[in-house]
């Protein structure tokens, strides 16, 4: 009886594409916001599958008086009060089994997930100024993830978010800055995600989770980071910055590469006049001697790499085969990407080990170009010795020809064919 | 010219028995036409040279080269960079090969505009353009060999368009691939080719091809018949004189192999993409550039088969060339014949170059 009634209830959820849809038909005749949405719902996921207006918004689609079709005797809701999108939109979405007919890897804990994040929160208190699923996912034209047209596709979620975040009317009451946007933009997060079009690149999401979104706690920050960045994570996690970090209150990643306008990091971040560890660390202190000495390593083996780079292109340019110290050269380039990580550990014994060994890559390709250079310029000379023999053989045989031709014998004869 | 050999000396224990003194006999009457035009008579040898560099570097390639997919590569460089003066035997193997064909194709061309192909010489054609055909056998099989990534992609295109032959045009590209693609089967298959039967194939033409052109002399062009020409002693004259142009030759191979080292590029990865502005050699560049014009589809026929055809026919139109080329009172349109050579010579020039810029 019980499994009969679910399967009845089921069926109910299931729309069937072709059935008659009054909404659609008065609507679709109706001018401005009254048929906004049936232009819309044309390429909304939900009507690919079949759903209706009538299964958000209740009423009866078979019925063609209006009145009829949108009595509340027929459940008709109309417009969807903010406060409860996320419990409708959930009807379906947190239901596992309905979700499985449709997409069967689909996630059904997003309501879950909103109660605990600050917009949830929020709207559980009645601030209807918050986000919920609408604000992102847009209302008649819901797109999947994966549309390139959706607002919440990796490249266009961060415009998504800056709508209400950028906005500094809208933050204004919850005294939140609105500069996040910005700084992202100038992000090497942003450039990945954007200029190279990686799409795992970091959006907002990424860090800030999407339906359960909450600002990473200070305490939590490295580890946010090291979803990703995992060696550099463990190597902080070893540093003596982290436990003096924890005691200032002071967000790990953060403290030296910004939060949102996180730039391409260089050895300039270590010394010298735009340092960041110059802030906390006067330069004659141990800190400060420990960075410009961690800088001054990763300097010279950027330098060594550099030079040999120079001397291998030439060599490579002139024709000749170097491919094996080129390939050897990229892992001097792995010594020195070693090396920044280790810097994350703080400890200069911790940057020598694989500048070390960068520097012995370096200087072992820069002599395989040396020496193909210096091949290079032997065999310029071999091969103006061979065209000066192969000349002076020419004259010689000119001069036979010239000697043979002069004695009357060799004359030449007329006739022939 | 001809000198007896003194009874008891090894002259002339050898004259008795290989009949040497005939041949001293032969060279001594061989004689080579005066007229403006015998500059072009020496690029035959110019091509027999540079064939002859290409067999004595070949052999020496072949003591390191390894024909397998995980080590041709690694053989090659390993000849350019650890075995004393491989690079210029490699270097020089390679360029050669393109000098030879650049000379085939000048030899060709004279022998066109000189008009050397018409009777009695029609088979010295024939066989000739069957070495010239021999000849890009040898560049197509040849380029494969280092199994790098340009001449991986290469062989793939050029064995794809076997494929797009109607009827047996599957089955040429298989058995040239050993396989439904370019792979280890054909890298092995293209070696075979260019070290057993292209060498053999072409010292047996070019035995037939030398052996005419010694049996019918040199030819003299049209305009001079009847014209009591001045004649140059083949040997020694004429003969040093071709040894000037191969050393020649020779300055020029070594210029362009010690300043230019043939590249290895990369190596061939199957699973990787073809390299962006990927191309023939320049000597396939004319019909690559051709077949590239021509649209998808003509009428209903594929356009790339299309344009097979037309090279098929183009092909057949030149080797029957003696035939078409004499009217029915056996003289030589020769101003046709001018005219087809101009304007095959213009579409290679034209097309090559367009194919190597664009």
């Amino acid at each position: 009886m019980a499994a009969a009634a679910f399967q009845g209830g089921l069926l109910l959820l299931v729309p069937l594409a072709s059935a008659k849809d009054s909404c659609v038909e008065c609507h679709g005749n109706m001018d401005g916001t009254l048929k906004a949405p049936v232009t819309e719902y044309t390429n909304d996921i939900h009507a690919q599958h079949g759903f209706s207006c009538a299964d958000c918004h209740g009423g009866d689609r078979n019925a063609d008086d209006p009145e009829a079709a949108m009595s509340a005797a027929k459940g008709f809701k109309g417009h969807i009060a903010r406060t409860a999108v996320p419990a409708l939109c959930a009807h379906c979405h947190s239901d596992a089994a309905l979700m499985h007919r449709y997409k069967p890897q689909q996630r059904v804990d997003q309501l879950a997930l909103y109660v605990t994040s600050v917009h949830g929160k929020r709207l559980a208190n009645g601030d209807t100024g918050v986000a919920t699923c609408v604000d992102c996912h847009s209302v008649h034209n819901i797109r999947e993830v994966k549309d390139p047209l959706s607002p919440v596709y990796p490249l266009k979620l961060p415009e998504t978010c800056a709508r209400c975040h950028a906005d500094a009317a809208h933050m204004a009451p919850y005294k939140i800055a609105t500069s996040q946007f910005a700084e992202y933009r100038t992000s090497v997060h942003w450039e990945a995600l954007s200029k190279r079009g990686d799409l795992s690149a970091p959006n907002c999401a990424s860090c800030h989770g999407n339906h359960g979104a909450t600002p990473p706690q200070v305490a939590s920050v490295a580890d946010v980071c090291g979803t990703c960045h995992v060696l550099f994570e463990e190597m902080y996690n070893k540093s003596p910055h982290k436990p003096a970090f924890a005691a200032m209150g002071a967000g790990g990643c953060t403290v030296c590469h910004s939060n949102h306008a996180i730039h391409k990091p260089g050895i300039g971040m270590l010394a010298g006049a735009g340092s960041v560890c110059a802030q906390c660390h006067e330069a004659n202190s141990g800190g400060g001697a420990a960075a410009a000495q961690m800088a001054g390593l990763l300097t010279k083996l950027d330098s060594a790499l550099n030079q040999s780079d120079t001397v291998l292109n030439r060599a490579r340019d002139s024709g000749m085969e170097v491919s094996e110290p080129i390939l050897r050269q990229m892992e001097g380039r792995e010594d020195l990407v070693k090396a920044r990580v280790a810097m994350h550990e703080f400890r200069v014994a911790s940057v020598a080990k694989p500048v070390a060994d960068g520097l012995a890559v370096a200087a072992e390709t820069r002599r395989a170009g040396e020496k193909a250079l210096q091949d290079r310029d032997s065999r310029r000379v071999g091969l103006a010795l061979s065209l000066v023999t192969i000349l002076i053989t020419m004259a010689g045989l000119w001069m036979a020809i010239r000697s043979l031709e002069s004695k009357p014998s060799a004359v030449p004869k007329p006739a022939g064919r | 010219m001809a000198t007896a050999t003194r009874p008891g000396s090894l002259g002339s224990w050898l004259d008795e028995r290989l009949g040497l003194s005939a041949l001293r006999e032969f060279a001594a009457h061989k004689t080579v036409p005066l007229h403006s035009a015998t500059i072009w008579y020496y690029f035959g040898g110019i091509t027999l040279f540079l064939f002859t560099i290409q067999v004595l570097t070949g052999v020496l390639l072949l003591l390191y080269y390894r024909p397998s997919p995980t080590e041709a590569y690694e053989s090659v460089q390993f000849i350019m960079t650890r075995v004393q003066f491989g690079w210029l035997v490699r270097s020089i193997h390679s360029w050669s090969a393109n000098l030879m064909i650049f000379t085939a194709f000048v030899h060709m061309f004279s022998v066109v505009f000189l008009h050397s192909y018409r009777r009695p010489r029609e088979i010295t054609w024939l066989s000739g353009l069957v070495l010239l055909g021999l000849a890009l056998g040898f560049g197509f099989s040849g380029y494969l060999l280092p199994w790098n990534k340009v001449s991986y992609f290469a062989t793939k295109v050029g064995t794809d368009m076997a494929a797009s032959v109607p009827i047996a045009g599957h089955q040429v590209a298989r058995l040239l691939r050993g396989g439904a693609d370019v792979g280890g089967a054909t890298l092995t298959r293209f070696f075979g080719f260019h070290v057993a039967i292209l060498p053999g194939l072409t010292t047996l033409l070019l035995v037939v091809h030398l052996g005419l052109v010694q049996r019918h002399g040199m030819s003299s062009p049209p305009w001079s018949e009847g014209k009591k020409l001045a004649q140059m002693n083949f040997f020694p004259n004429f003969f040093l004189r071709e040894l000037m142009a191969w050393y020649a030759a020779l300055g020029v191979l070594g210029s362009l192999a010690a300043l230019f080292p043939w590249e290895l590029g990369e190596k061939a990865d199957p699973f990787g993409s073809a390299p962006a502005g990927i191309r023939p050699e320049w000597y396939f560049l004319a019909p690559f550039y051709t077949l590239k014009l021509i649209p998808s589809h003509v009428w209903r026929i594929e356009g790339e088969l299309l344009g097979l055809m037309g090279f098929a026919l183009l092909a057949a139109w030149w080797v029957l060339l003696p035939f078409w080329a004499t009217n029915s009172q056996g003289a030589v349109r020769t101003r046709w014949v001018t005219g087809a050579g101009v304007a095959l010579l213009a579409y290679l020039v034209t097309f090559s170059l367009l194919g190597y810029f664009r």
